[in-house]
């Protein structure tokens, strides 16, 4: 049993990782070694195992004398209670400068248990450019038993002042055989379905992991797909907007609901206030920062289910491309195969590249603010106009 | 019995005066109005305040409590509406047996909060009147109230001039009642339109919506007149966009649906009265406008929000593609 079992297809990184944890296990004392540096940047593709791998590598870390992790620390980074283990993640749109600072602060304590005291920063590339700034010197010099890890989809997501200062792994998209292979070992799906899900998730293993076995996750998606496929119309493309900007947010919702109400009843509990007592004025900031908090969270939800259905409509027109043009590469929708076919008769492939760069705008849009519903009714009305002028 | 409910202007002392409503300039000038008359009958009185949020057991008995020379007492309780437990309890206590010689004026700005006390009151325990401060929200009603400006203060004015008052000030009443107010004590003769061009030369107050209904019906000389009088009254390029958005989905909406209006309110949930007036809207626009139109309103939004250098150009051009319904 090692922390790198549970990985998945990515074995290149990994061997760079244990390579690194290995040296630091057996000659804690030498400096000859130059497979160990003080800030890693893992990168790759949403879905991937970023943040799965970071925390592999701290476990090791964290592990005294052995690479592979010994079962302790795994549990205690696991839960992330361990006490050598800094974590900045985030649940809203962007990080916050404040939440960086305390997490550089504390970077400056040496470790209290093992060898080494660990950062990780999943979502790095959330962090505005003056929230990046504040890192730059902790990154290139911290204390000498303290390890920065970050993780951002791509290089190009951070400043370039923050990459010449980390050594970059690039994790590659896993194959949709290994994924299915994980989906039915892990979470005992048959065979059928796992493929399916990790050929409709395009190999992101948490996506993958919801279409397997949340059926409500599948309908939605094949219900987007049908929507997209159904316009002809500006009234359709209008109403279908706001069906796909409903579907998003049922996604969102079915994501958040339940641990709004969860957390606001623990609060209220630790506020000591008996369950629908009424709640005094003087604790009311309390729960209305608690709301705040849970609103910015819906917001990130919100538009992570957005931008999901973008994703699934580019990889439909993607197959509809690929059968226009008559290359062999498996579509993402073998599914619905039938209306892939139909579709790519319909229209021709200058038209289909058309609708998908008109998808890649509304996502530009929608990263910059602009109304979702607004940008989603502009796609689908250049998707109806361009796809049938041509 | 139920108690007289009362104008702001027609105020007069009471044991009791409950001043309730959202406009928050009738109510003080109703409160001032009970102050000033109050004062003129005895100038002895002795004028306290209470904050109905922050009340402290037993204010309430202190300050109507009889004083040595007898003098008449008025009390202000303002924030009614936020009230204590405590100052709800002793003002119903209260108004079973008011005090001689003092008059208690609540301020009430709306809402559940101290209901059993309005209701005693409006019952005609204690023996009180109400003055109801409503919110002005139809243009006559405003109308009427700067009438009642200018005969208060015995001046004469041109109706040309009054409208023209009354559509620069549509906001907010108490700008309205300043810009008279300006208006009686600047200019000695009768006040003409000269007048009012000269004080608030062409200010129009207006909103989004406006904009965005000239422009559909195809006025755009107007439409862009009105966009720059709402920029320049505190409009905001982003829910000017917001607004045009709501009213083109509307539109494009109906636009594929058949049937009465009642069925497509129906099938749309749209309000029958919406359907109505988006398929006015939609005389001489066709499908392909439609589509370019809120095409142009996405690349709108991006610009007003940071991806273009000029948002008012955006919002101006934005205008003249919906005016010339989608072509351009």
């Amino acid at each position: 049993m090692s922390v790198w079992d549970e990985l998945t297809g990515q074995s290149e990184a990994i061997e760079i990782f244990r390579a690194a944890a290995a040296t630091t296990a057996s000659a804690a004392g030498t400096e000859d070694s130059t497979s160990m540096t003080h800030s890693w940047l893992i990168t790759g593709p949403p879905g991937s195992g970023r943040s799965n791998l970071a925390y592999a590598f701290a476990a090791a870390l964290l592990s005294p004398g052995t690479p592979e992790g010994d079962e302790l620390a795994e549990r205690q980074v696991r839960a992330r209670t361990h006490p050598d283990l800094g974590v900045l993640s985030t649940e809203r749109v962007i990080i916050s400068i404040d939440e960086v600072r305390s997490l550089v602060a504390t970077s400056q304590f040496s470790p209290s248990v093992g060898r080494f005291r660990v950062m990780v920063i999943e979502d790095a590339d959330r962090m505005p450019e003056r929230t990046s700034n504040v890192l730059l010197k902790a990154l290139e010099e911290p204390p000498a038993r303290t390890v920065w890890i970050l993780c951002a989809p791509s290089e190009a997501d951070l400043i370039p002042t923050i990459r010449s200062r980390v050594r970059t792994v690039r994790l590659r998209v896993p194959n949709v055989d290994d994924v299915a292979e994980l989906l039915m070992r892990r979470d005992g799906v048959d065979l059928e379905v796992a493929r399916r899900a990790a050929r409709e998730s395009q190999s992101h293993i948490g996506m993958a992991h919801r279409l397997a076995t949340n059926e409500g996750a599948r309908s939605r998606r094949e219900e987007t797909l049908r929507i997209a496929l159904g316009i002809e119309s500006v009234a359709d493309a209008v109403t279908a907007a706001g069906r796909l900007l409903a579907i998003a947010s049922d996604d969102a919702k079915a994501i958040t609901v339940e641990r709004d109400s969860a957390e606001r009843e623990n609060a209220l509990r630790s506020l000591g206030i008996a369950p629908g007592g009424t709640i005094p004025p003087a604790l009311r900031a309390q729960l209305r920062g608690l709301e705040e908090d849970q609103k910015r969270r819906a917001t990130r939800s919100l538009r992570d289910g957005i931008d999901r259905i973008l994703v699934d409509l580019s990889s439909l027109f993607r197959d509809i491309l690929l059968l226009q043009l008559g290359a062999p590469i498996e579509p993402v929708n073998e599914a619905i195969r039938p209306e892939l076919d139909a579709a790519a008769r319909d229209a021709d492939p200058a038209g289909t590249l058309r609708i998908l760069d008109a998808i890649t705008l509304a996502r530009t849009r929608i990263d910059a603010n602009v109304a979702p519903a607004l940008s989603l009714e502009a796609m689908l009305i250049s998707a109806v106009r361009k796809g049938s002028s041509s | 019995m139920a108690i007289p409910q009362l104008a702001w202007s027609d105020v007069r002392p009471a044991a009791i005066v409950l001043v309730s409503g959202t406009e928050v300039i009738l109510a003080d000038r109703a409160i001032r109005m009970l102050r000033d008359t109050l004062k003129t009958e005895d100038p002895s009185l002795e004028v306290s305040d209470i904050e109905a949020d922050g009340y402290a057991p037993g204010e309430l008995l202190t300050l109507a409590s009889p004083s040595l020379f007898d003098e008449p007492r008025l009390i202000r309780v303002s924030n009614v509406e936020k009230c204590t437990d405590v100052f709800l309890e002793e003002m119903l206590a209260y108004l079973s047996s008011p005090a001689d010689d003092t008059y208690v004026v609540l301020r009430h700005n709306g809402g559940v909060r101290g209901k059993k006390l309005l209701d005693a009151v409006r019952a005609g325990t204690g023996g009180g009147i109400e003055i109801v401060c409503a919110e002005l929200k139809k243009d006559s009603d405003k109308y009427a109230f700067a009438v009642a400006e200018f005969t208060m203060a015995g001046r004469r004015i041109t109706n040309g001039a009054l409208r023209a008052v009354v559509a620069a000030f549509q906001d907010d009443l108490s700008e309205l009642a300043n810009a008279c107010q300006q208006l009686i004590s600047d200019s000695s003769a009768e006040i003409t339109e000269a007048t009012v061009e000269k004080y608030y030369g062409g200010r129009v107050e207006t909103n989004a919506f406006k904009v965005a209904d000239a422009a559909i019906a195809g006025r755009h000389g107007e439409a862009l007149t009105l966009l720059r009088h709402a920029l320049s009254t505190g409009a905001d390029p982003v829910p000017v966009v917001a607004a045009f958005a709501m009213k083109m989905r509307a539109m494009a909406r109906v636009s594929g649906a058949r049937g009465g209006s009642g069925q497509i309110a129906g099938a749309l949930g749209l309000a029958p009265w919406q359907v109505e007036r988006a398929q006015r809207d939609l005389a001489g626009w066709t499908d392909e406008g439609l589509g370019r139109t809120i095409e142009v309103l996405a690349e709108t939004d991006a610009s007003v929000k940071g991806a273009g250098r000029d948002p008012v150009f955006a919002l101006e051009r934005m205008v003249g593609v919906v005016a010339h319904r989608g072509a351009l």
